[in-house]
Order: C-alpha cells, then structure tokens, then sequence
C-alpha cells in the first residue's frame, strides 16, 4: 500500500472532482462549516446523524449503510473522496467506516478542510446534483474494529495506542467540557497503553507527516511491532485518524480501532484502570 | 478542574466573545482576535500549544476572528494559521479572562 493509495492532493482534487465515478464527501461533526461553503459537488455526511443508529449506541447497520449511500447518490464502482474539518478526524473515521462495510476505493483528502481554506482553494455553496443509486455492502469487516472484551484480553499481550491528549491520558482530565453526554465514569488509560496523541501525526496544516517521520514516531512510543494492535480515544474519531496512519499508511494489517473507547471503558464495572503519564508502566 | 473546550472530543463550539454560562471564577480562558495590520482575520486556525510547544487544542476563529479556548493557570503559546499569514503569541494565564492579541503577516 503506498501513500497514493491512500492520500489525493488537493491539487489533485481540483483536478478531478468533477470526473465520472469520483465522489467527493465531507464528513464533519457539525455540519453548518459544509452548508456555509464546501468544494464543489461535494455531499456531506454527518457523524453522528448518518453514521450512527439513533437508538442504540452503534454504527447503522449494513441495511442503513446501504439506505444512506443510496440516497446520497454513492454507487459501489464510485471513488470516494473524503475531507473535513478537525484536522480530517471525521473524515478518517468515515474513511474507516467505508472500509469497514468494504468499499475499497476509497481516500483521504490530505490535509483537509483546513489546508484546503489556507490555500486559498474556492468553496460553493450550491448542493451537489447526484442521482440515487442502489448501493451494496458487505458484512461489517470486524478485522478492523475491536470491541471490548478483546480489549480487556488485550492488556499486556498487544499494543495499545492511546491517542488522547495527555492530560485524558493521565487522568487530570475526564472530558470535554461542552460533550457532558460522553462523559466517562472514571479518568486514566488502559494499563500499559502507550500515548501517542493523533497530532503528532499530522503537520499544523493537516496534511500527515512522512512515512519515515510517522514509523520513528511509534517505534520510540515504544509501539512493538511484533505484538498486535489497538488504538483508541474517547470516542473513535482520533483514533481512526491513527488507524489510518498505522493500517493505511505504514501498513500494519493488525490494528484494529476500538470505537467504543474511552466513553466505554472507563464506564466498565471492574476493569482495570492505571493514572498517571505511564512512565512507570 | 477545567478542560480546554476543544481538541480533547470533537467539534469546536461557536467561537465570540460572550462569557454567557461561563464562569470565570473557575474557568481560566485565553481568548482574542486574530488581526492582521490591526484588521480582523476571519476563520483563521488558532491552536492551543503548551510551554513545551506540545499541542493541545485547536479552534476555528470566528467570522469577527474571535478565538477562545479553557486552559488551566499557566504559559501557553497560541499560534495562528490563516491566508493572511501566520503569528503567534505567549501569554502567562490566571483564572479569569486572559485577553491575549493575536497579530498575524505573512
């Protein structure tokens, strides 16, 4: 897998949005950024509207995949290009998301919303013209997604990349402020995870930093590239932004993201809980 | 204890300067305008960067280029990303509101 599997340019956007069978989608938490100005053509998916059941706490199934893509104009031959704000946070879990219900062609703009605006690149505000499709899916590919039981057989047999900004790391901090309703039950990390937090992945424009830059960045975290992996956050969208990095771009099939994350297992009765920077882990 | 509002979950709040709902006898906040030759910078990329440069947080300015952001007592560096160019600037905050200028050129 090479990084141009993987990554478009913008350049290369500009380029080709307009191309039979390329499809642009912006994937934000907050949608009002793409109804005030997105690329060309572009539709948009919500996070949490479109790519989570509004009962349970889980993806849409493979039915509502199928419904929504169907509708937003997606068919199965389509390459899908995804961007979007939080240094492309949602777009990468979106971009997990595809993968998971197998649509292959599948990319990143790099850099996203925000080195799109620094370029100076036009945005519209007109809505995207796509006619509905009658989009397939595969069964969920659980090969890259972990759920909790595997994470509590994880600890100290595979890697566990905790991708949180060290103060949640540590367990000074519980959640943000302006999320209570993801507010876990208790603060700290997983034992013996390491913390690599997802922005040192990525250059202050968005775009990710080189592969020989994104390999020394994990192997001095003290990631051990013989164990399986697991990375997680607090609810799965940094750590999709490091799946990416660790699956797509350095090309290590083991990692799964545990979306569940932090919002889960710090909620758990009885698991174990370490504080602290984990320097003595 | 106080949590910088953006970075550690997802979508930034509206940024503006109205300290509605916010209580600063306990929150320690760090906002501003971002300018250029004394003329406000719309939707300019503000991040949030601890003594040690590490980032923590990062927001989109507002229309007016207004930036906010919940720190804890400290220095921090915040450092701003727009067409307009780049800046950055230091402030050493208390609890309360730190009014923290940020200018930028290219």
């Amino acid at each position: 897998m090479s990084r141009d599997d993987v990554l478009v340019s913008a350049e290369w956007v500009e380029k080709n949005a307009d191309s039979d069978g390329v499809v642009l989608v912006e994937v934000d938490e907050d949608t009002t950024a793409f109804d005030g100005g997105h690329i060309a053509g572009a539709i948009k998916l919500d996070w949490k509207k479109d790519l989570q059941d509004q009962v349970r706490r889980d993806f849409v199934n493979k039915e509502q995949f199928e419904k929504l893509l169907s509708e937003r104009g997606v068919s199965n031959e389509d390459t899908v290009i995804l961007y979007g704000g939080n240094n492309n946070w949602f777009a990468a879990y979106a971009y997990w998301y595809f993968k998971l219900y197998g649509h292959d062609a599948v990319k990143l703009l790099d850099g996203g919303r925000k080195k799109w605006e620094l370029d100076g690149r036009p945005l519209s505000t007109d809505p995207a013209d796509r006619k509905a499709t009658t989009y397939s899916a595969n069964e969920p590919n659980t090969a890259i997604r972990a759920f909790r039981d595997e994470v509590v057989d994880a600890i100290g047999t595979k890697n566990l990349v905790d991708v949180r900004s060290p103060d949640e790391f540590s367990g000074k901090l519980l959640a943000p402020a302006h999320l209570p309703q993801e507010v876990a039950q208790r603060g700290g990390h997983i034992p013996g995870a390491i913390n690599v937090p997802w922005s040192k992945a990525a250059n202050e424009d968005g775009t990710f930093r080189k592969d020989t830059e994104l390999a020394e960045l994990y192997k001095e975290a003290g990631l051990d590239d013989s164990k399986e992996t697991i990375a997680y956050c607090r609810i799965g969208e940094r750590s999709s932004h490091t799946w990416f990095v660790l699956h797509e771009l350095l090309g290590d099939e083991s990692v799964k993201n545990y979306d569940g994350s932090w919002t889960e297992y710090g909620s758990l009765v009885g698991v174990p809980i370490e504080l602290g920077d984990g320097s003595k882990a | 204890m106080s949590a910088p509002l953006t970075g550690d979950g997802c979508g930034a709040p509206v940024q503006g300067q109205s300290l509605a709902g916010i209580d600063v006898d306990k929150e320690t906040v760090i906002q501003g305008v971002v300018t250029a030759g004394g003329t406000p910078v719309p939707q300019a990329y503000v991040r949030l960067l601890d003594a040690s440069g590490e980032f923590t947080a990062e927001v989109q300015a507002s229309p007016a280029g207004e930036f906010r952001f919940f720190a804890r007592p400290g220095q921090w560096v915040v450092r701003a990303l727009s067409r307009s160019g780049n800046g950055e600037a230091t402030v050493t905050a208390a609890i309360g509101v730190n009014e923290t200028p940020l200018a930028v050129a290219s």
